[in-house]
């Protein structure tokens, strides 16, 4: 029933994802690009998303725990550091020159094309990559 | 290349990703962010607690496709840059941003911003940000 449930939640993700354009990267880079074939799409999808999440994330929170586990895993850390801003300010740029995000981007791999394929594994490559620099630096500061 | 502008499915698309994020909250108590439910699954500190969800949740979105296709009879509409160079490096600092910067799209844009997460506002205004110049250096200085 838990893993049902995390399927389909990956499939409404990825449905919704499809359905709202943002698998399509020329879509994204025509949002991002005010100054030229500016398509403004993508603000609704943000505002659609968001329209649910907000008041469904503060339903669901009247509960103690979630259906299947014994708390919320929710961010606790309300600092602005260099990584947050840093790392945000990296991946624009890359959102930008792909016009792929970590979503859209796993949930176009079967529709096959070269282009998404290469940028999956490099960015496969990137999050290791990151991830071992955070695990570095935390065995020095704890060293 | 222009593409046309879709207020309402994107609206009821962006409606069904924010039920997916409800739906994973309520069920696992867990942000549906993607980069985190990708790189959790990855080495080297990999995070055994969220591996056999987090691989359930990625072949849900692996389905989408293949799925709509059925149900449309055609594959969903995209195009994707041939510059196979540019989208190697794109998937790089994607990955390697959203690790460091603890999210993206969708765990800072759409779920963050949903919790009036003053770092998710933050890390939002600055991918937008960075992300409107480099496509404006893509397209208008390079002649993309």
């Amino acid at each position: 029933m838990k893993s049902f449930n995390t399927l389909l939640a990956g499939l409404m993700f990825g449905t919704g994802l499809i359905l709202s354009g943002m698998a399509n990267p020329a879509k994204v880079q025509n949002f991002l690009d005010l100054f030229g074939s500016w398509d403004p799409s993508l603000a609704f999808v943000m505002g659609g998303a968001i329209a649910v999440t907000m008041p469904g994330f503060w339903l669901v929170q009247k509960r103690s725990a979630p259906f299947f586990g014994d708390v919320f895993h929710l961010p606790v850390r309300s600092d602005f550091d260099t990584r947050l801003i840093a790392g945000a300010a990296i991946f624009g740029i890359g959102w930008g020159l792909g016009g792929f995000c970590p979503g859209p981007a796993v949930t176009a791999l079967p529709i096959g094309a070269t282009g998404t394929l290469t940028f999956v594994s490099t960015m496969l490559v990137g999050m290791v990559a990151a991830k071992s620099i955070a695990q570095k630096s935390r065995t020095l500061v704890s060293a | 290349m222009e593409t046309q502008f879709t207020p309402i499915s994107s609206l009821v698309g962006g409606a069904l990703i924010g039920a997916s994020a409800v739906l994973f909250m309520a069920t696992h108590g867990r942000i549906a962010g993607i980069s985190g439910i990708v790189s959790r699954l990855l080495p080297p500190s990999i995070d055994r607690s969220a591996w056999p969800q987090g691989l359930v949740f990625v072949v849900g979105l692996l389905l989408a496709a293949p799925l709509a296709h059925l149900v449309s009879g055609q594959a969903p509409a995209q195009v994707v840059s041939t510059n196979l160079p540019l989208l190697a490096i794109a998937g790089l600092l994607v990955g390697f941003g959203s690790v460091l910067g603890n999210g993206c799209t969708s765990g800072h844009g759409v779920c963050g911003i949903s919790r009036l997460s003053g770092r998710s506002i933050v890390a939002t205004i600055t991918f937008m940000g960075t992300a409107f110049v480099s496509v404006f250096i893509l397209r208008h200085d390079f002649g993309g």
